[in-house]
């Protein structure tokens, strides 16, 4: 579904990803660790299209196309969704009114019906069940004023609501308590299905517990340099980046 | 050349004693205009708003007219019901207006006179006491055909009055001066929306002076709508007294013209009186649209809010001015501006300056501006949820002016302007 080939890209000038190569099949989940800094929301910036990123040699398919050569909104009628790791408040615009216009050029990007009034609602209030959302949260205005953890379940509320193929979820999981993890990750899980993936950037094992990953990775320094199954995500847990970092500085040497 | 055509109109008028009663305010006015002229950038009040290219090529004046004008394509909401005013060329047109709701009276000015000849002898002009303009001396100086609105004490009027001002642009440069006194009675409540519209493609000037007393317990709502003509210019003053305690609402929207300038005065009379003032201005092409607005404190424990937003776009040119006075002796004033605005192009500008001047010392005043792009942030968090980028911004833009937008209470009128807003930004 997905395939990174040496991927690079940088911002202002400044390279972050050095290299990146990356495979993503159907029905798959993948977790990304790594340090801070490290370049893991730069890799989801540069796949959902931010523009402030500039790519400087690789390149990204996805279900077959040229994923480089869309703007942002063509890449999620395309079926990519970024949940991202800081969502933005704009304040004045009312979140149901968003996600209804979202889910109409979404669907006419793939050639669906607009959906009518009545029967948006009625897909929004099955998904807002879901989420355990509270209906007064999508009368206000876009993510302003909401707490950390309901700006992530916004997050994946407007995922539910768009059904894209690959998710990108840029820690989720953090700032959520244990309940809210639940609810996310059962958000995630139902998204779940052969047709779809997931990629999922996480500092912790936690979120794992729930959304469980066929593959991990660790990014470091601009590359993927570790991949593994979900062991290595409790190795991780247990003994911190160092020993990566010491494998790395070892084969350097030899 | 055009000046001395001016200046004979003015004398002619002098003479002239249609408008029964006035010939003394248009001396005084006449007089003032000799003394000030029409003013030019050197008067720091229009520094950034050149109006000399308005007065370049003769003016058409109105004249009396009986002529009744077809307009139904720019009926605001509710039309049927509404109380209505319409002026054709600046000129009061009584056949075409109408009144519906109890309590409201509306006459001409001369009947007005004659009616409630210390009122109007007491307030007509009052603005020209309060500012030495020559725009507003040259719309007094020429007083004729105006109207008198009268909200009776204790009368809450039930339906809005609309006031539509038509412009035959048929003709070359016609030079229209609405005039109105509007007498708000104690415990009075009404909601002024004024709108314009120009008929014709030949350019025009409309130079309006409203006046407006606002009495103890009593309510002033005030709409204005500006969404003309691309060739209309348009001067306005809006001068509001609040005599007794009282509430003033205002909303000022800007969306279209070709030189705009108003300005809204409000002087805070009576204590524990509010005003609140709101302003919205969305600017393409080489637009100029100058927001002068006054707060004058002059006794204490007053509150007053103010917010305009603009979006400019093209080579457009936008003005924001804002003052607070706090008299000696107002004490405990509340006092709120803020000035917001998002250009677009790089080649629009804004000029925007608070002026504050308090003379007093236990007072809480702050004022703030900001001029800002779009916000690159939101607009991509938008677009990676598929919405393609003109949407976005248009989106975002309408995010952005939603807390002034939320100021018009009534929701037809209110959704007929994000309409206006929605067709201007090309959001549909
Ligand atoms: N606008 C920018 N200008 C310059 N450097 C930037 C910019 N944005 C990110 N970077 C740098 O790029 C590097 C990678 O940042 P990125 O946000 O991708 O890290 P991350 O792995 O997501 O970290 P975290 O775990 O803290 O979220 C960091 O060194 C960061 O400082
Ligand atoms: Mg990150």
């Amino acid at each position: 579904m997905l395939r990174i080939k040496d991927l690079q890209a940088g911002i202002e000038g400044k390279q972050i990803l050095k290299g990146i190569n990356l495979e993503i099949g159907a029905g798959e989940v993948h977790a990304i660790m790594g340090p801070n800094g490290s370049g893991k929301s730069t890799l989801a910036s540069v796949l959902a299209g931010r523009p402030e990123y500039e790519v400087t040699g690789g390149s990204v398919t996805f279900n077959g196309k040229d994923l480089l050569e869309f703007s942002p909104e063509a890449r999620a009628g395309e079926g990519l969704f970024l949940a991202f790791q800081y969502p933005v408040e704009i304040p004045g615009l009312s979140t149901t009114n968003f996600i209804k216009t979202a889910v109409n050029e979404v669907r006419k990007y793939r050639g669906q019906q607009e959906l009518d009034a009545v029967s948006f609602l009625k897909v929004m209030k099955e998904k807002m069940k879901l989420m355990e959302m509270d209906q007064a949260l999508l009368t206000r205005a876009l993510n302003e004023g909401f707490s950390g953890g309901e700006k992530k379940r916004n997050e994946i509320f407007q995922m539910a609501m768009l059904e894209p193929k690959l998710a990108v979820l840029d820690e989720t999981d953090s700032g959520l308590d244990i309940d809210a993890i639940r609810i996310v990750s059962d958000g995630v899980n139902k998204f779940r299905s052969k047709d779809n993936a997931v990629l999922a950037i996480t500092h912790y094992q936690r979120l794992l517990d729930y959304i469980v990953p066929d593959f991990v990775h660790v990014l470091y320094n601009g590359r993927i340099v570790k991949s593994g199954s979900k062991e290595l995500a409790l190795e991780l847990e247990e003994r911190g980046y160092d020993f990566i970092k010491n494998e790395i500085k070892e084969e350097a040497a030899a | 050349m055009n000046m001395d055509l001016i200046r004979d109109r003015m004398l002619a008028f002098k003479h002239n004693e249609d408008g029964v009663g006035f010939s003394k305010i248009r001396s005084e006015a006449i007089d003032l205009f000799e003394q000030v002229g029409i003013p030019t950038s050197r008067n720091e009040e229009w520094k950034y708003t050149r109006l000399g290219g308005l007065f370049q090529s003769p003016f058409t004046f109105p004249e009396m007219s009986m002529e009744v004008i077809e307009y139904s394509a720019n009926y605001l909401p509710g039309h049927d019901t509404a109380n209505i005013i319409v002026f054709v060329d600046g000129v009061y047109s009584s056949v075409q207006s109408k009144v519906t709701s109890k309590g409201l009276q509306i006459m001409s000015l001369e009947e007005g006179h004659k009616k409630y000849p210390s009122f109007v002898e007491a307030h007509l002009g009052d603005s020209q006491r309060y500012i030495q303009d020559g725009i507003i001396a040259l719309n007094t100086a020429l007083i004729h055909g105006g109207v008198f609105i009268f909200a009776e004490k204790g009368k809450l009027i039930d339906k809005p009055l609309y006031i539509y001002h038509l412009v035959g642009c048929q003709r070359n440069n016609m030079l229209s001066q609405p005039r109105s006194l509007v007498h708000i009675a104690p415990g009075a409540q009404l909601q002024i929306v004024e709108t314009y519209v120009s008929i014709g493609q030949k350019e025009s000037l409309t130079n309006e002076v409203m006046e407006v007393i606002v009495e103890e317990g009593a309510l002033f709502d005030y709409v204005k709508i500006q969404h003309d003509a691309v060739h209309a210019n348009h001067l306005g003053t809006t001068y509001i007294r609040q005599i007794g305690k009282s509430v003033v609402h205002t909303v000022n929207l800007t969306f279209q013209g070709k030189l705009v300038r108003n300005n809204i005065q409000i002087i805070m009379e009576a204590m524990h009186s509010e005003a609140y003032l709101y302003g919205l201005y969305v600017q393409d092409d080489k637009m100029h649209v100058d927001n002068h607005t006054v707060v004058d404190n002059r006794v204490p424990n007053c509150y007053s809010n103010e917010l305009y937003k603009g979006v400019l776009t093209g080579h457009s040119t936008g003005v924001f001015n804002g003052k607070i006075f706090v008299r000696e002796d107002a004490q405990k004033i509340n006092a709120f501006q803020s000035n917001k605005n998002i250009l677009l192009s790089e080649t629009a500008t804004i000029n925007t300056k608070p002026q504050l001047e308090i003379y007093a010392d236990d007072v809480k005043c702050s004022h703030g501006c900001t001029v800002g792009r779009l916000d690159e942030e939101g607009l991509f968090y938008l677009q990676s949820r598929g919405v393609s980028e003109g949407v976005a911004k248009a989106l975002m833009l309408h995010s952005f002016m939603m807390d002034v937008l939320e100021q018009i209470k009534d929701v037809e009128l209110r959704e007929y302007i994000d309409q206006l807003i929605v067709n201007k930004l090309h959001l549909s």
